[in-house]
């Protein structure tokens, strides 16, 4: 290994990538992911001796071994844990999780909702492509009903788990939604998660081009998306389309959203401190349109914080004579 | 009991004696029998503990499987098992008397409330007469005492209510108790004033009823059945001592081990699970030693925070118990895979699946040595006393750190709470075997291993200019990077085989506990088993056989002498609590043909158990006190 010192401030994206060959599949969504990461990582001038991917199995798994960071890829679900072992060791390091719909919500699926609900100071990033890449096309928990696939011929007949509804229920207090090739709206939302002291949870469409092309193509098509994509943001009206006509409004006497002219006095205005607004627009599907952007940003000190801010914590220095010789002792004299 | 003789008139003096509190899971048996220990303790006398209580927290009460017990046996000389026959039972109800009866040395005493045996609770334990009023007893020295009542009467002037009051029986209990062997209260006092802070009054009413049992025996009012007795200091090397669990000793342990390593801080992740709980209970009140404890969502997650503290750099330690341990063998793959180190205490309990959680055995081994998928080899410590889980929590630390690889230390129910003296080390005299993290970039990769322990080295994230990924991928020898080449596979199947071998070369060679290096026969055990097996040898001995005892502390690898050192011996017998798992792996590794002995009760092995079997190889009747009566 040559040693090459740089300094972090002048690194470009391209000092982020490892010197290992990317081996996705030709089109796939993760490489778009991967360039967005990296320039986030540079535009936010990351040490790369502070920051760790952590990583489960899978396709979106193989994402530490492009990174020139610390990277550990571990067992099928089990990321949030390691990440959070890491993080407990050394709350200094800056840690990110890749993950996907299977490895995050199906086998992993309780770690996710525990290091959500300890909100511990990390950047999860999840790859919703709605498909079992790796092992050849099964049907994922968030593959909607009628997915065909080698292990459901007739379509499936399960109910998805929505990724940002779960990340809510679960407590997290940052979750947002992006596109794999929305790169700009998706380099803001990983500037942002990064920002945020606390779980970061971000939903990432992802397009697997061989089982499940094309998945999100009602969603994230050029032609179709000012009309299928509420872009969120704080402080700003919730309103969508191709000229910004059309909103979204409570509906009267429900607990719905509705589309509305955006003109209509009520159309609401996004706050993305507000927990329930933010599980209405996590929830909204097809005809309606998908939420995008940084749905909920509350945040609080993370887990890590709180566990070293408690009395006496891990000081280190305490008399190891002192402890053995506590309580009741006694003396043999010869 | 060995020896009597008459020293006064009113105490009788007995080198050892054994005596087992039983009582309802809510009649406080096990804080009864830990300060009685104390006591003996500050006394001077050796002893051994063995809590036994069921399941269930709070059980029906009166019911013989809501019995819970404390066996205590203390003395001067040779107390190196909680004992196998019971001197004195004291019964707080009938159900305890029938599941206690049967381990109570014919001639033996029983103390029993005889408010307790009221026709309700007689029902509940199966009796259809009352035992105290036919002759059934008629083999024991029955002292009967209206313990119920006396409590009352004594603690009546605090006001309690009937239910507070019934709850000082088993203060009066032990204050009786402590008279016969002519032991302190103060320490109880203490403890008694400490434990209720901020509820003076039951502190006060527990202390009265404690002092009334105590002045119950000193006084008249004492049965003519009814002696005191003395039991010698026991000899012991010169120095401060204190009492020590087995849960203390590897708190402790790791905590030194840590230090010793020079690492600074520690990160034990747990999942809660019986007996293994009360680890992650010690270790959270040890915040001031660098101590980070983790409650997680599962036992995975506990083993992969604890990986995932190794790989930043920490102590990474997680414990559990059988069930547990095999949630865990996916990231004890991951750890050997990516060769971190990595602590995991196994507090073992009996059966598979759940079993019976709160009973001891040594069931795990063959989980311990190969339990995993593919060639995964890894180190492997037994403890063979609460003292002993000390210093190996500190070598699994040493192990672990040098070798870049999991350990896992095999504890057992019984070890978790029982309790021993032990003579308390200092810090100054305890190993050092500092650790180094890579720093340097020249010539690194990930998997650059050190020529003699073939470990690779340890990096913390944080290091400038090392920066590399792991993973559970295979991967190549010269560059760490991902690889499927299949040569490259085989040498790394033997890279980590060897690594693991190779600690043989840098543990002890194996010693014989005791007897000579060669003869006839070796008893050869591992872990929890030390005394009763090491009892029996010298039993054995003095009846002039030649016979010796080897117990193995190191079960992966073994010490390097171990195969020599067996075949050196006509027959081996290796006594076990399980099926027959380290008689296999001996048979395997040197072509022995070493003799299984097993007891799987749930409980310890007696020490008449392996004397019976050594002299005349027949095995011994079945127990009749082990699970039926607990199980109702």
């Amino acid at each position: 290994m040559t040693v090459t010192t740089i300094t972090d401030a002048q690194l470009a994206p391209k000092d982020y990538a490892s010197d290992q060959e990317v081996r996705w599949c030709p089109g796939c969504g993760d490489y778009a992911i991967l360039k967005a990461v990296q320039k986030a990582c540079a535009e936010l001038g990351l040490q790369r001796e502070r920051t760790v991917f952590v990583s489960g199995i899978g396709c979106a798994a193989r994402f530490p071994y492009y990174m020139s960071t610390y990277g550990f890829h571990t067992v099928h679900g089990r990321a949030p844990a390691i990440a959070t072992g890491i993080k407990l060791a050394n709350p200094d390091l800056d840690v990110w999780v890749m993950t996907g719909d299977g490895d995050g919500l199906s086998i992993g699926g309780n770690h996710m909702l525990h290091v959500l609900r300890r909100n511990v100071d990390l950047n999860i990033v999840l790859f919703n492509n709605e498909i079992y890449g790796l092992t050849k096309g099964q049907y994922s928990p968030t593959s909607r009903r009628g997915t065909r696939s080698p292990s459901t011929p007739l379509g499936s007949i399960e109910n998805p788990v929505s990724a940002c509804a779960f990340a809510l229920g679960s407590g997290a207090r940052f979750v947002a939604r992006s596109v794999d090739t929305q790169q700009p709206h998706l380099i803001g939302v990983l500037k942002r998660a990064h920002a945020h002291r606390g779980a970061s949870f971000i939903e990432i469409l992802q397009n697997c081009v061989v089982f499940n092309d094309a998945v999100f193509e009602h969603i994230t098509g050029k032609e179709v998306a000012p009309d299928a994509q509420v872009l969120v943001e704080h402080g700003k009206p919730l309103v969508f389309g191709k000229s910004k006509e059309k909103g979204l409004r409570l509906k009267s006497g429900t607990l719905e959203l509705e589309v509305v002219p955006a003109t209509a006095p009520d159309v609401l205005v996004h706050d993305e401190t507000n927990r329930a607004l933010a599980q209405l627009l996590a929830a909204l599907e097809p005809p309606l349109p998908t939420a995008i952007g940084v749905l909920y940003c509350n945040p609080r000190e993370s887990y890590e914080h709180d566990v070293y801010a408690q009395k006496g914590a891990a000081r280190g220095n305490a008399d190891l004579d002192a402890l053995l010789n506590s309580e009741r002792t006694w003396e043999v004299v010869s | 009991m060995a020896t009597s003789s008459i020293v006064s008139p009113q105490r009788e003096s007995r080198d050892s004696v054994v005596i087992r509190f039983a009582g309802d899971s809510g009649d406080g048996m096990q804080v009864t029998g830990a300060q009685f220990t104390l006591e003996t303790a500050l006394a001077g006398s050796d002893f051994s503990t063995f809590p036994d209580f069921p399941a269930e927290i709070r059980a029906p009460t009166g019911t013989t499987f809501g019995v819970s017990a404390f066996q205590i046996h203390f003395g001067g000389t040779d107390v190196m098992t909680p004992g196998d026959a019971v001197d004195v039972l004291v019964a707080m109800n009938p159900a305890a008397l029938t599941v206690e009866l049967n381990d109570l040395r014919v001639g033996g005493t029983v103390i029993v409330d005889t408010a307790a045996f009221n026709e309700r609770n007689l029902n509940k334990a199966g009796y259809t007469r009352n035992p105290l009023e036919d002759d059934s007893l008629a083999r024991y020295q029955v002292l009967k005492f209206d313990i119920t009542k006396l409590t009352a009467d004594a603690v009546k002037p605090h006001g309690l209510s009937s239910r507070e009051a019934h709850l000082c029986r088993n203060m009066w209990a032990l204050g009786l108790l402590l008279w016969m062997y002519g032991y302190e209260r103060a320490a109880t006092v203490d403890w008694l004033k400490r434990k209720f802070a901020k509820k003076p009054v039951i502190a006060d009413a527990n202390i009265t009823a404690l002092n009334a049992g105590h002045a119950f025996g000193e006084t008249a009012e004492m049965t003519e059945h009814m002696v005191g007795y003395v039991v010698p200091k026991a000899e012991a090397r010169p120095g401060r001592y204190r009492t020590v669990s087995g849960t203390e000793g590897l708190a402790w342990g790791l905590v030194a081990g840590m230090r010793a390593a020079g690492i600074e801080k520690m990160v034990f992740a747990g999942y809660p699970i019986t007996p293994a709980s009360a680890l992650l209970h010690t270790l959270a009140n040890l915040r001031a030693y660098g101590v980070v404890t983790f409650q997680a969502e599962d036992e995975i997650a506990a083993s992969g925070a604890a990986l995932g503290a190794a790989y930043a750099g920490a102590l990474g330690v997680t414990s559990s118990s059988g069930p547990g341990i095999a949630l865990k063998t996916e990231m004890l793959g991951l750890a050997i895979a990516t060769e971190l180190p990595l602590i995991v205490i196994d507090s073992q309990r009996a059966g598979p699946s759940t079993g019976m959680p709160t009973k001891a055995e040594q069931s795990d081994l063959f989980q311990a040595v190969h339990g995993r998928n593919a060639d995964a080899p890894l180190a492997v410590l037994a403890p063979t006393s609460t003292a002993d889980c000390f210093d190996i929590a500190i070598e699994a630390v040493r192990i672990a750190t040098k070798y870049m690889t999991p350990v896992i230390v095999l504890s057992d129910g019984y070890l978790a709470h029982a309790a021993e003296p032990w003579l308390i080390p200092k810090e100054a005299d305890l190993p050092q075997f500092p650790v180094s993290y890579r720093t340097d970039p020249e010539g690194f990769h990930p998997f650059l291993r050190d020529p003699e322990t073939l470990a690779r080295p340890w990096v913390k994230p944080g290091t400038p200019n090392l920066e590399h990924r792991i993973g559970g991928l295979e991967r190549d020898y010269d560059s760490g990077h991902i690889s499927y080449d299949p040569d490259n596979h085989a040498r790394m199947t033997k890279a980590r085989a060897d690594k693991i071998a190779g600690i043989a070369r840098d543990i002890p060679l194996q010693t014989v506990a005791l007897g000579a290096d060669h003869g006839k026969l070796a008893v050869v055990g591992w872990g929890s088993t030390f005394g009763a097996i090491h009892q029996a040898v010298k039993i054995a001995q003095d009846e002039g056989r030649d016979v010796a005892h080897i117990h193995v502390r190191y079960l992966s690898p073994f010490p390097r002498n171990l195969g020599d050192l067996l075949k050196r011996y006509d027959r081996v017998l290796v006594p076990e609590m399980n099926n027959g798992q380290l008689v296999k792996l001996l048979r395997a590794e040197y072509l022995v043909d070493a003799e299984g002995f097993s007891k799987v009760t749930g409980k310890p092995f007696r020490v008449t158990d392996i004397v019976q079997r050594i002299r005349g190889g027949a095995p011994p009747p079945r127990e009749t006190s082990g699970l039926g009566g607990e199980a109702g």
